[in-house]
């Protein structure tokens, strides 16, 4: 029967998860089958996925590719590597957003962003001691890569106006609005939603301080415009900005575009 | 007509950077859709709003 086992199509008698390790690994190898990893055997069906991986040791490159995917949801593998998502901000939303997305293994990532990591955006930034000083573009874009290096990843050093949204995102399934101020934010929404067509905006507003996670949620206001955040809590003297909450809104976002990538449109 | 779901009424037809700036929101943290179709800020102060408008209005708070 056809299977695939570490991303290949296999030919093969072996009708048990446990047999198809004896023949093609070691007795010590976890298996993960159709998304989950098992601890007792069980029968294989036509087309199931298999990955078959020895810890500790380097799999072959072609090999990895399938492994990186080897927890998804089985059948979206596809879906989300033909994902074109732009990310435009790099801060505490963007570059979580960014890591998330990689490990997904979204195809084709543009990261937009003039800054450079300063210290205090180590609170709640995906960034560390040794990107202080560097371009957040390139802090980023070095992280992803050796996430997944199965996915392309271009970056933009800008600052993103009125007049070059359509020249920097045309293209793109989707646009993560990744920005702090909420002036930027506005420009960006309206710009991209009138003059690119199809593209679809996963915005955020409001995740300040440390009230209740649970005010934290994705609304859909318009066609092409989703909204994640509490909605409320805005950046200010006397309310900051912190991993948990700011971390929990990139979640919210990045799984929008998860879930848009494979055809579910509803929050 | 309707704003943001919600069934309100307009008492008379006005343009729609004074029915903004009637209804508290700041015109540059905001986007509005107003039967369907983005309305960019430039042309607010030239755009009507009657009372059989449907209108979205999100309104951005910082932070990111």
């Amino acid at each position: 029967m056809k299977f695939i086992l570490n991303g290949r199509e296999v030919q093969a008698e072996e009708t048990t998860a446990y047999k198809v390790r004896e023949k093609y690994g070691k007795p010590t190898d976890i298996i993960i089958f159709n998304g989950f990893q098992i601890d007792g055997d069980r029968p294989i069906t036509e087309n199931d996925i298999l990955n078959i991986i020895t810890k500790g040791a380097m799999p072959q490159r072609e090999e990895l590719e399938s492994m990186l995917a080897a927890r998804h949801t089985p059948g979206v593998h596809s879906r989300i590597k033909s994902g074109k998502v732009a990310i435009a901000g790099l801060g505490g939303l963007g570059s979580n957003i960014a890591v998330m997305l990689a490990r997904i293994g979204v195809g084709q990532l543009l990261l937009v962003d003039f800054d450079i990591v300063e210290p205090s955006n180590l609170n709640r930034q995906c960034y560390n001691i040794g990107h202080l000083g560097l371009l957040k573009t390139r802090a980023l874009k070095s992280q992803l890569e050796a996430i997944n290096p199965f996915i392309s990843v271009k970056t933009r050093n800008v600052r993103v106006t009125g007049s070059n949204v359509k020249e920097l995102f045309e293209g793109y399934d989707i646009i993560c609005e990744a920005f702090d101020r909420p002036d930027s934010k506005a420009v960006l929404v309206n710009t991209a939603l009138k003059e690119l067509k199809t593209v679809k905006l996963v915005a955020a507003s409001g995740m300040a301080g440390y009230d209740s996670s649970n005010l934290i949620r994705t609304v859909q206001p318009m066609k092409r415009l989703y909204v994640c955040g509490d909605l409320e809590n805005g950046a200010g003297v006397g309310n900051g900005l912190m991993a948990p909450r700011v971390m929990i809104c990139a979640g919210h976002q990045a799984n929008m575009v998860l879930r848009l990538l494979v055809g579910a449109d509803q929050v | 007509m309707k704003l943001n779901g919600q069934y309100i009424k307009l008492e008379e037809t006005q343009h729609l950077d004074n029915f903004l700036k009637a209804s508290g929101y700041n015109i540059d943290t905001i986007a509005v859709e107003l039967n369907g179709e983005i309305i960019p800020k430039s042309v607010y102060c030239d755009t009507l709003v009657d009372d059989a408008a449907e209108m979205e209005v999100v309104r951005f708070v910082g932070g990111g």
